[in-house]
């Protein structure tokens, strides 16, 4: 029996008069990895936003392991289980990645745990724990995006949702990144990807939802997906 | 690790109280004149806006062009107290400032209540409104004495002025640092750095907006409280937006985020106008051009550069005065 972690049904988001979602419907089982691809505009980031409580909705709902999302305040989220990565890596660029990484844990108490974290977010990213005391704004691209993984990690959550994470990295940064999110996925978490780049999503994802203008067009396993014809005429450039 | 804090520690103390003894010398020889006298009163009180605006604009990142609102209110607050009360001036004026802080504190509560869900220039508009809505409200309230204000306020001589404003400032310094230095000031310059990953992290952004507003507005109150102790009355013409605009030039000139910048920026601002005042007809242009000349060398990199060395200087001299304490205990 499938029992979704995160369900998400009907939703609509509008911005201003601009309808954004148009009544998008999905959802994410314990332990899978999903994606969401699509092309600029199509809602991605509308829905992770409305998802983690950065954005109001108009109608639908979203339930995430029992609560209804829709009325919790985006900070309380994070104690839920559920850690956002931001697109566009958004770090704090005056702190240094130790403080970056600690700030992670903000909604959790037990030093001692926030310690075996942080060595756990070191054993993913190596790089991180070479830079330590370095500035976070004076990181390389690929090295903010991890640093805001990592960070993302150290709520230990039970469900990550990353935004773009290859948006602006060089393709081998692009293949590091994809492999740590499958390190990530098999320790035991479960991952929402949002992406442009739709065969690297494909190729590390369970399942995949297509959108289009705010809506889903189409769904299904990610091997189906990535020999659907009109899924690799449009996104995998084929 | 430790020790090095705690010897940095005694050579601020030492500092401070050697500051506050050759000022006190001055003032009570005489050797002061007395313009420059009343001038240190009016740089502790602005010492303590600049600080407490540099908490908003600097550390939180939020643009704020009312900050008078809250002088205003502390100002008004506190001198009604020390007027009906009546008590012996030294406990007028402590529990005045603690009123006047209150006062200010609440209000600050209620407008950043208020425009938690103002940014940037929108925030800005607001609170400068709000400036000028506090000032108009003031006049309007019955026993506060309309446009005319509240006069005959108790007074300072000069040197319990000086010796008063001096332990405010010392007391908002000392908060100000632990405050910046705590998981409390870390989160602070988190969301400025960066609002959607601070909420990503947990973060209750509005929580910490309303916190930094009334600690900030609390501090702006005791500022006004000691402007009124200083110039014995407060009308509402004394908190015009002009106030909110020079106070920000303080943060700016000094450095966002730089609570020394603030200290030193504010004393330059006020004393200024009143060292240039034998140049008579050309002290504004002089002090416009001053503070032209302040920007541009803040930002240039080399003047930076050398402003670094000499403060290299200056810390081992004092590190070599607290060994030499050290060794004499």
């Amino acid at each position: 029996m499938f029992t979704p972690l995160l369900q998400v049904e009907n939703l609509e988001v509008n911005y201003g008069v601009i309808r954004a979602l148009k009544g998008v419907s999905f959802e994410v089982g314990t332990g899978e990895v999903v994606a969401l691809i699509g092309a600029n505009g199509a809602g991605k980031t509308t829905i992770l936003h409305t998802v983690t409580g950065l954005l109001p909705a108009k109608s639908g709902s979203i339930v995430y392991d029992g609560h209804d999302l829709l009325k919790t305040p985006a900070h309380k989220i994070v104690s839920m289980g559920m850690a956002h990565v931001p697109e566009g890596r958004r770090i704090f660029g005056a702190l240094t990645v130790y403080e970056n990484i600690i700030l992670g844990a903000y909604t959790r108490r037990d030093k001692k745990e926030i310690e075996e974290s942080i060595e756990l977010v070191y054993t993913h990213f190596p790089r991180l724990k070479e830079r330590t005391k370095q500035i976070a704004g004076t990181l390389s691209g690929g090295e903010q995006q991890m640093l805001a993984m990592g960070r993302a990690l150290m709520s230990k959550p039970k469900i990550i949702l990353m935004d773009e994470p290859s948006m602006g990295l060089s393709p081998l940064y692009v293949s590091e990144i994809f492999s740590i999110i499958e390190e990530i996925s098999k320790s035991g978490t479960t991952v929402l990807l949002v992406e442009q780049n739709a065969k690297k999503a494909l190729s590390i994802a369970d399942r995949a939802y297509v959108l289009e203008t705010g809506t889903v067009v189409l769904s299904g396993d990610a091997d189906d997906l990535m020999h659907n014809d009109s899924v690799r005429r449009a996104y995998l450039g084929e | 690790m430790k020790i090095k804090f705690n010897r940095k520690m005694i050579g601020s103390v030492i500092a401070a109280i050697a500051i506050y003894a050759v000022i006190a010398i001055l003032i009570l020889t005489g050797i002061l004149p007395r313009s420059m006298q009343s001038l240190v009163v009016k740089i502790s009180y602005y010492v303590v806006l600049a600080l407490s605006l540099n908490l908003i604009v600097g550390f939180l990142g939020d643009l704020s062009l009312g900050h008078a609102a809250f002088y205003a209110v502390g100002a008004y607050a506190g001198c009604a107290f020390a007027l009906y009360s009546g008590l012996p001036l030294i406990p007028n004026f402590i529990i005045s400032l603690l009123i006047g802080g209150i006062s200010a504190a609440i209000i600050g509560f209620l407008i950043s209540c208020a425009i938690l869900k103002l940014r940037g220039d929108y925030l800005a508009i607001v609170t400068l409104a709000f400036g000028e809505f506090i000032r108009s409200i003031v006049k309007i309230i019955p026993g506060l004495g309309g446009t005319k204000g509240l006069t005959g306020v108790p007074s300072f001589d000069r040197f319990e002025g000086f010796t008063f404003g001096y332990a405010v400032v010392i007391i908002v310094i000392i908060i100000l640092c632990n405050f910046t230095n705590s998981r409390h000031g870390r989160t602070i310059t988190a969301i400025r750095d960066n609002a959607i990953a601070a909420e990503s992290v947990g973060i209750n952004i509005k929580r910490y907006k309303v916190l930094v507003f009334t600690v900030s507005s609390f501090m702006a109150g005791m500022a006004g409280v000691l402007f009124g102790f200083y110039k014995t009355s407060v009308e509402p013409a004394d908190f015009t937006y002009n106030v909110s605009i020079e106070v920000l030039v303080m943060v700016v000139l000094g450095g966002m985020g730089s609570l020394k910048g603030s200290v030193i920026a504010a004393i330059i601002i006020v004393a200024l106008p009143e060292l240039l005042r034998e140049a008579a007809a050309y002290r504004m242009l002089i002090y416009a051009i001053a503070l032209i000349t302040m920007m541009m060398l803040n930002s240039s990199p080399k003047f930076a550069a050398l402003k670094a060395k000499a403060l290299d200087r200056l810390y081992s001299v004092r590190e070599s005065i607290t060994a030499v304490f050290k060794r004499a205990k």
